[in-house]
This record gives C-alpha cells, structure tokens and sequence, in this order.
C-alpha cells in the first residue's frame, strides 16, 4: 500500500464515495425531492451548502443520493459484463473448435456496431429505468472481457497444474471455476475497474440525454440535464456533479492502474 | 496488397450480415408496436389511416419476410423512407455525413498535431516534471465526462466572454455572407466543438505515444544511432519515433466508433446537424428504417476503420505483407 499511491488513493476515493451512498440518508442535509419554492437557484450558502436547482431542491441531498444510482449502476452493469464475459470466454477458450469459433464471431459482430449507438437503440426501444440500463451497459460491453479471458485460458489450458486435474479426473466445470478463472483472475479485475468506470461515464451521459434514470429519482448525469438551461445563471449545478463524476471515475482509474502495478 | 484488401473486403460481408439480423431483431422484438405511436400521440388517428401506414411501411409482414424486403433494397443503398417525415434516408444521412465527417477528421488531425509532440516530449525526459504534469493531466481528462467539459467551456467562452458562439453551425443570416465569410463563420462556430471532442483523445494518444517511444528508446539500434554519436534531436525524431508511430497509425482506424458515438453527445449540446444528432432524433422518434441504416453505416465505418489500421500497419512498416 505504502508504494502504490495509486491503489491507495484510489481506494480511499472509493471508500469515501461508497460510504456516501451506503449513508445517503442520515448524512444528505436535505430531503432530496423537497421542493423549497422560496430557493429557487441559489448559489452555494450555509443553508444549501452546494446550493439549490430550479425547483428549490438541494444540490448537496440530490448529488449525496446521487451516488447510490451512479455507484451501483456502474458495479452491477460491470458484474453482469463481467459475467457473461467469464462464461462466454472461458466456454470459447476451453472448448475451442466451433465454440469457440461462434462466441469470437458473435463477439465481432457486437464489436462492429458503435457502442454507444447500440446502446441508444436498444433503450429507444424498452423503457428508460435504471434497471434497464445497467442490463444493456451489460449486455452490450461482454466482447473485452470475454476476449481477455479466452486469452488467458488458451494459454493456460495446456499447463501442467490442469493436466493433473484432468488426470484426476476433474470435470470440465470444475477445472474452469476452481483453476482456470482463479488464475486469469487479475487481469479480469483491472479490466472490471476500468468497466466501472466507463459504466458509469456512460450512464452519465444516457441520463444527461434523458435517456437514462429518469428524474425525480437523481443521478449525477441526469442533475447536469439542468444545467443545460442554467448556463450563466447557475454554475453550481454544472460544476458539482460534474466534479463528482471526474472523482469518482479517477478513484476507479487510479486502483487498476494500481493493480496493474501489483500483477506487474 | 490488393488481394489482402480484397479478401478483407469480403470477410467484411458476412460480419455485416451479422449486424443486420442482429439490430433488425434488437429492434423489432422489443415491446410495442410502431403504428400504436401516432395514436396514443393523437386519438384522432383513423383504424383505415393506421392500416394504411402498416401497409406502407410492410408492418403487417411477418418479420423475416420484413428482413429479407429490407435487405433487398438496402443492398442497393435503399434505405426506405423515414417513419417520422417520410424523406429518404439516404437523403438525410447524405446532407448531414459533411459535418460529423468534418468535425472529426479536423478533431483527429488536432489530436495528433498536439498529442505526438507531448508524447515525445515526455517520453524522452521520463519522470521529469513535463512527464508527471502530462500524466496527471490526462488522468483528469479521461475521468472527465465529455459533456460536462463542454458545459463548462460553453459556460466561460461563450456566455462569461462571449467571444464563440454557443451553438449551431453557423449564424442566422448565414445565407446573405460573402463566400469568404461564409468560411469564417463555420470555423468560428466549430472552434469549440472541434476542441471538446479532441480533449480524450490527447490523453490517450498522449499516453500511447509516451509508451511506445520509452520502448522505441530501449531498443538496440538507438544504442547504435547514439554510439555513432548523432545528435539527440536525431536519434529521437530519425530513429526512435518513426518507429514508435507504428501503433499510433492504427489508432486512427480503431478510433471510430469511439468517434461516433462521441459525436451523438456533443452534436446534441452544441446543436450541430450531424449524423450523432439525427441518430439522436431517430432513437427519440424511434424511426425504425432511420435507426436501422445509421447502425449499418456505423458498423461499415469501424470494418472500414479496422482494415485502414492494418493497411497503414504495413504502410509505415515495410517488414510487415500481408498476404
């Protein structure tokens, strides 16, 4: 920890801003949905610390509120892509032949389309929610980490350690999940913080063109919609969520760069 | 090399043709029909009208007749007819391809003009204060959402300074400028999109080209080059980078779906009329045929993109044939 900065501040951005979300509703100073007529657009002061957006509602309580959708849009998004990666890759890189000659072609054919054109497709056609988005970030950002891990498992497979297993008479599920995908581990797990982070700067931008978690329920790109109106008159409500979403997406940086430095 | 192209070019087909069942069915099985639209939208709507838009548009087709008719003509660059203003799409995606294609080759050849020289520069004084100041900074510009960059700039330059405008692709009374005006006007309205969409990728050409230089700097032959005792701008710029640039040619192939999907956001906060925003339009219009031909011409683009970067791969390096 000592000397790796970047795990170390990457993780204590993480903590801080998942601690923020865990707690959101005894540390938000304000009702998030409460609507204060007589602040409308005020700046940063005692009362709102961050200050409040046209309906009167605090920044600081929608931002610290906020968090749980950003956060955990981004974790389950990667957890479902990392999933069916793990599934998809491990099948084409054990089984090889027309496996995995099917699942590389399926994953080319994804890689073809833009992503964030596919995305805007698919949420065009099913209703925008939060559930809805983490499904298709998922369901549309599989093609790395299933190609990383394939990799991984072609080199391994014809290690000894496996041989042995094999020789033990270990079925094939077993072999992958209790040898092979332990000890593709790290690489999965760089690229699962990376994930997070392009998730939630992806659900960012969906919710920032309305087509993402929709309001009243707050979420850092959908505060921003705002701002699109308030440019020059409010500042704060450009500035902050903004800044929130750089933070967390560096914390995110910053531990895989860190646990690029570990796996070496 | 032309039957390298020609064989990539055929292998691109079946991928294709991949993409279309594939967004064809994403579309079509999603919930809801696309003639309830007009009437939950308007109850005046007529049973015989709504019958007659179905037909029209092949909607009563079961649906992989309804792929194959589409396919049919789309072989032949037939597109269809745009649900929600009935033009052709070929029409419309031909008036707005200038502005995305213009906007991104000027941001590319931005990027590499600015992010090259850094790389290098950082790369050859490694460790050095300009290589940790460019590292931090292109920390920060990949955790920054595009968007919220551009808002802030749109914020200074355009509204606290007034000095760019804030939107579109030129003034109101664009029509009656002088030619030469006419140049100036458009510049001055993509000064800023140009540069909000070039700000990823100085840090991740920066950042590339800082690695492939440190590991072009380590290789024998610049031992040799500085044995012989040339001077240090040569070793660098002679030996070094032209063999460092190798990767970074293939970055500009790789990068356009990247691209693509970038110009939806910016196109819709500055207002551009470019393909991202007609895609935009589309998805919120849900025009099926429109969506439909956009995904297909994105995913030329990024094959077309792929087989460039192979190309210029062998291009710049005279070791590598493809045969």
């Amino acid at each position: 920890m000592k000397n790796n900065p970047y795990l170390f501040w990457g993780l204590a951005i993480i903590v801080f801003f998942s601690g923020v979300a865990l707690l959101a509703p005894w540390i938000s100073p304000h009702d998030p949905t409460l609507i204060d007529g007589q602040n409308l657009l005020m700046p940063p002061s005692l009362k709102y610390w961050l200050g409040t957006d046209g309906l009167g509602r605090d920044l600081l309580s929608r931002m610290i509120f906020g968090a749980r959708i950003s956060l955990s849009v981004g974790i389950i998004a990667v957890g479902i892509s990392i999933f069916l990666g793990l599934l998809l890759g491990s099948c084409a890189g054990f089984y090889g032949k027309t496996v995995d000659s099917l699942v590389m072609r399926f994953a080319d054919i994804m890689l073809c389309i833009p992503t964030f054109f596919l995305i805007l497709a698919v949420i065009a056609m099913v209703e925008p929610s939060i559930y809805n988005i983490m499904i298709v970030i998922g369901l549309t950002s599989w093609m790395g980490p299933a190609r990383l891990i394939r990799g991984e498992i072609l080199s391994l497979k014809e290690r000894e350690f496996i041989q042995a297993e094999r020789a033990l008479g270990a079925t094939d599920a077993r072999i992958i999940i209790r040898h092979l995908i332990p000890n593709a581990a790290g690489p999965v797990l760089v690229n699962a913080t990376l994930g997070i982070a392009g998730a939630i700067l992806l659900e960012s931008s969906l919710s920032f063109l309305g087509l993402g978690v929709q309001p009243p329920i707050p979420s850092w790109g959908n505060i921003l919609i705002e701002s699109k109106s308030t440019l020059g008159i409010a500042w704060w409500i450009t500035l902050f969520p903004g800044l929130a979403i750089l933070v967390t997406i560096l914390g995110f940086n910053f531990i895989s760069e860190g646990l690029k430095k570990i796996i070496g | 090399m032309i039957n390298y192209i020609l064989k990539r070019l055929l292998g691109m087909i079946p991928v294709l043709l991949g993409v279309t069942v594939l967004s064809f069915a994403i579309i079509n099985l999603a919930p809801g029909k696309f003639s309830t639209l007009d009437q939950a939208m308007n109850p005046k709507v007529s049973p015989e009208y709504q019958m007659r838009l179905v037909k029209a548009f092949n909607l009563d087709k079961p649906l992989p007749v309804r792929y194959w008719l589409w396919l049919k003509s789309s072989i032949c660059f037939d597109f269809g007819r745009s649900f929600s203003d009935n033009r052709l799409i070929m029409d419309k995606i031909a008036e707005r391809l200038p502005v995305t294609v213009g906007i991104n080759v000027l941001s590319l050849l931005f990027v590499f003009l600015v992010a090259i020289p850094i790389g290098v520069k950082a790369a050859t004084k490694a460790g050095g204060g300009f290589d940790t100041v460019t590292t931090y900074f292109s920390f920060l510009l990949l955790a920054a959402p595009t968007f919220w960059l551009a808002l802030l700039l749109m914020q200074f330059f355009c509204i606290q300074l007034g000095w760019l405008p804030i939107s579109g692709i030129h003034s109101l009374d664009f029509e009656y400028f002088s030619p030469l005006r006419k140049v100036w006007d458009i510049s001055w309205h993509l000064i800023l999109p140009v540069f909000v969409s070039s700000l990823g990728g100085f840090a991740v050409i920066s950042r590339y080209m800082r690695s492939s230089m440190m590991e072009a700097l380590n290789q024998p032959y610049i031992y040799t080059a500085r044995a012989k005792g040339l001077p240090q701008s040569q070793v660098v710029y002679k030996h070094a980078l032209r063999n460092a640039s190798l990767p970074i040619v293939t970055m500009i192939g790789l990068s356009i779906p990247g691209l693509l999907g970038g110009s939806v956001i910016f196109e819709s906060i500055f207002a551009l009329p470019g393909l991202g925003q007609l895609f935009f339009q589309a998805v919120m219009a849900r025009d099926m045929p429109l969506i439909m031909a956009e995904v297909v011409l994105g995913a030329v683009l990024t094959m077309l993109g792929n087989l460039i970067a192979d190309i210029s791969y062998a291009y710049v390096d005279p070791r590598i044939r493809y045969k």
